[in-house]
């Protein structure tokens, strides 16, 4: 996941690309999402432009959906689930554990840009709880100790 | 004469098993097969349900497939050792997997190929009975398709029970030049997982069904709307649905019927409401995920204002079997209207959490303590909650409610997608209560004032009656605020939060600091 290497000209190409898609508009921003893993705003009136929407119905999308970032995340992403399935398994100890240990709060990139934190409503892992996801690994019945040891296995 | 067969071995490819180690485990098998010079088959297959075991090793001795587990990448040399190949005796032997009690106790009919099957191999889904139903339904035309659907009592699985063959019949019904089949994979609840075994264990079962249901309303286009959390899904999907297209299984004359059905996965974004129908589309359609009002509902008024069948994916992935042994095989599973079988997902705190698909009418005991085995701490069970995060919270006390769609309603409960997350006595229900609002002010989409400002009240009143603040005007404050909730929302996420805030007050109302009187009713 590349987070900050982008131009308008990658943009403007994914937005014709897929600009005849039926809802082309979700198409398209989960592209870029997926490729830079944040929406830079410039991009909104690329996308504007592209499918002749006002800006305000890019950015009213973009806000609308969690995983949607305006801004670029860490090197790592870290989610953890909060849901009622984790939290019968001790989520809420282990979120207070990682945020104590990272120094951040859900929603938030630690100082050196190296780990985001986010909440997580559900992974579909609930036989597994509490779960966890690190960049694109699922990780089930994540115990401090577990989470300590993947957290220093990251560069 | 007898012929060697090159041993197979099954490691799941499941996202839970995964998460517990499974890809290492496969490694592990490959790396230690190669080195001893076994030249062995892996097939990466979909999860038995039974996570208590997983990573399940699985190969085939005696043509009968025999499980190991929970196996570790640590534990392969030995299994190697011991024989495991042709399915000798080791420590983590459970026998062969079709004696595995909890396993053989359950009535697989959706789940018939989880775990069995490759997933991504068509030839493997032909070989167990795949696009049987399809051929049948091809020839039994749409009216028919209807009957056996109709006949079968088959209900949307996704949570509101509503039958599926009127949607079939109402979009078969409505003419439009264009009409669409989606599916909704946008499986958010808290304590299920069905669909996501299915989408990574039995792709094929989906397309099937969807197909099915294509030809039957007449649709031409299919759309699978599923949520970012699921990339495994994503993968296999596409796969099957590559190898669907390939083999005229979809396409523009499916197979050789004439008719053309073609479909195609779309990612979600995070989004909780956009599992509800009509804000489902709205995304599909590029836009907020913002509930719409209905009617028109969207059997007449959908997709791109056109004709669509929405339904979950358990309940298009059942069509197949319903239609290749007739509506009157599936009924003759459940009780009352609840008909069939309905996939049981027991999660949270217990000790044997997993997938159990059974008929309709065991009851919620037997699923918390003989499949699950009681709290995974070993401490007494205290609250389990049935059908995700808008259900409702039931105690020790009435843990013999059968689970069907009308018991559980008569109880102010629900199914929903059949999860249940089961708590122990340290959880704190008051704590529960003020998540529930607080998970329906962040996934609210804002466009009714009860869903949008009531639950951000919720939280607030909730947190003054645990703080002790003037008590008794603010219960009735948060009764008022569940009232209005309840039966002024646009949509379910306002409408059914009451619901586990309720049954938490009712049944554990000394956790909001409050006496046995407070407790009150749930509607």
């Amino acid at each position: 996941m590349n987070t900050n290497g982008w131009d308008k000209a990658s943009i403007s190409a994914i937005a014709q690309e897929l600009k005849d898609q039926p809802g082309a508009l979700m198409v398209i921003l989960r592209r870029i999402q997926d490729e830079l893993g944040w929406i830079p705003q410039p991009s909104v009136p690329l996308i504007a432009d592209a499918l002749n929407l006002s800006r305000a119905e890019v950015h009213g999308v973009i806000s609308f959906y969690h995983d949607f970032r305006d801004h670029p995340p860490g090197r790592h992403v870290l989610r953890l689930c909060r849901a009622e399935s984790c939290q019968a398994m001790g989520a809420v100890a282990l979120a207070r554990h990682v945020k104590d240990r990272l120094g951040i709060d859900f929603g938030q990139t630690t100082a050196d840009g190296r780990i985001t934190l986010d909440a997580v409503y559900c992974l579909g892992n609930c036989a597994c709880s509490p779960a966890i996801t690190m960049d694109d690994d699922i990780y089930g019945r994540v115990s401090p100790a577990k989470i300590d040891k993947l957290l220093e296995s990251l560069e | 004469m007898k012929t060697s067969m090159k041993p197979v071995v099954f490691v799941p490819r499941d996202s839970g098993a995964l998460s517990l180690g499974a890809e290492d485990v496969a490694r592990a098998i490959a790396g230690e097969g190669a080195g001893r010079g076994v030249d062995l088959t892996l097939v990466r297959n979909g999860s038995r349900g039974l996570y208590w075991l997983e990573p399940m090793v699985e190969v085939v001795a005696d043509g009968r497939r025999i499980a190991y587990g929970p196996v570790d990448a640590e534990s392969v040399p030995g299994l190697f050792e011991a024989g495991f190949l042709d399915g000798r005796p080791h420590d983590l032997c459970l026998g062969p997997t079709d004696e595995i009690a909890l396993l053989k106790k359950q009535e697989r009919l959706t789940f018939a190929r989880v775990g069995v099957i490759d997933p991504v191999s068509l030839d493997d889904y032909l070989a167990h009975g795949g696009y049987e139903g399809l051929a049948r339904a091809a020839r039994l035309g749409a009216e028919q398709v209807v009957t056996e659907v109709m006949d079968s009592g088959l209900r949307g699985r996704g949570g509101a029970g509503f039958p599926c063959a009127i949607k079939l019949r109402t979009v078969m019904q409505t003419a439009a030049d264009q009409k669409y089949v989606v599916c909704n994979a946008d499986e958010g609840d808290s304590g299920t997982f069905a669909d996501r075994m299915i989408m990574e264990g039995d792709p094929f079962v989906l397309i099937e069904g969807m197909t099915i249901a294509a030809l039957c309303a007449g649709a031409t286009r299919g759309y699978i709307y599923l949520r970012s959390e699921y990339p495994h899904c994503a993968r296999t999907l596409k796969a099957a649905i590559a190898a669907a297209r390939a083999r005229g299984y979809l396409g523009k004359n499916v197979l050789d019927t004439g008719r053309q059905f073609d479909l195609e996965v779309r990612v979600g974004a995070g989004s909780y409401i956009c599992g509800e129908e009509t804000a489902m589309l709205e995304s599909l359609e590029g836009r907020r995920g913002m509930v719409r009002y209905k009617p028109p509902v969207p059997a007449v008024c959908g997709l791109f204002g056109k004709p669509t069948v929405i339904n979950n994916v358990l309940t298009l992935a059942t069509l197949p079997i319903i239609l290749a042994r007739g509506g009157a095989f599936y009924k003759n599973y459940g009780v009352g209207r609840s008909r069939g079988t309905q996939p049981i997902q027991l999660a949270g705190n217990v000790k044997r959490p997993g997938l159990f698909e059974k008929a309709f009418g065991v009851t919620l005991r037997e699923m918390v303590y003989e499949y699950g085995g009681g709290t995974a701490s070993g401490r007494p069970v205290r609250a389990v909650q049935v059908g995700g995060p808008l259900g409702a919270y039931f105690p020790q006390s009435m843990l013999d409610v059968a689970l069907d769609y009308e018991e559980l309603a008569a109880r102010d409960g629900l199914l929903g997608h059949g999860g249940i997350v089961v708590f122990d006595d340290t959880v704190n229900m008051a704590e529960m209560a003020r998540y529930a609002m607080e998970f329906c002010a962040l996934e609210s989409c804002g466009k009714c004032t009860p869903c949008r400002i009531g639950s951000t009240r919720g939280v607030e009143v909730i947190d003054r009656i645990v703080g002790g603040q003037n008590q008794a005007a603010n219960l009735l404050l948060l009764r008022e605020l569940c009232d209005t909730m309840t039966n002024a929302s646009l949509c379910a996420l306002g409408g059914l939060t009451p619901l586990p805030v309720l049954s938490a007050l009712k049944y554990f109302p000394q956790d909001f600091g409050l006496g046995d009187e407070a407790a009150g009713e749930v509607r």
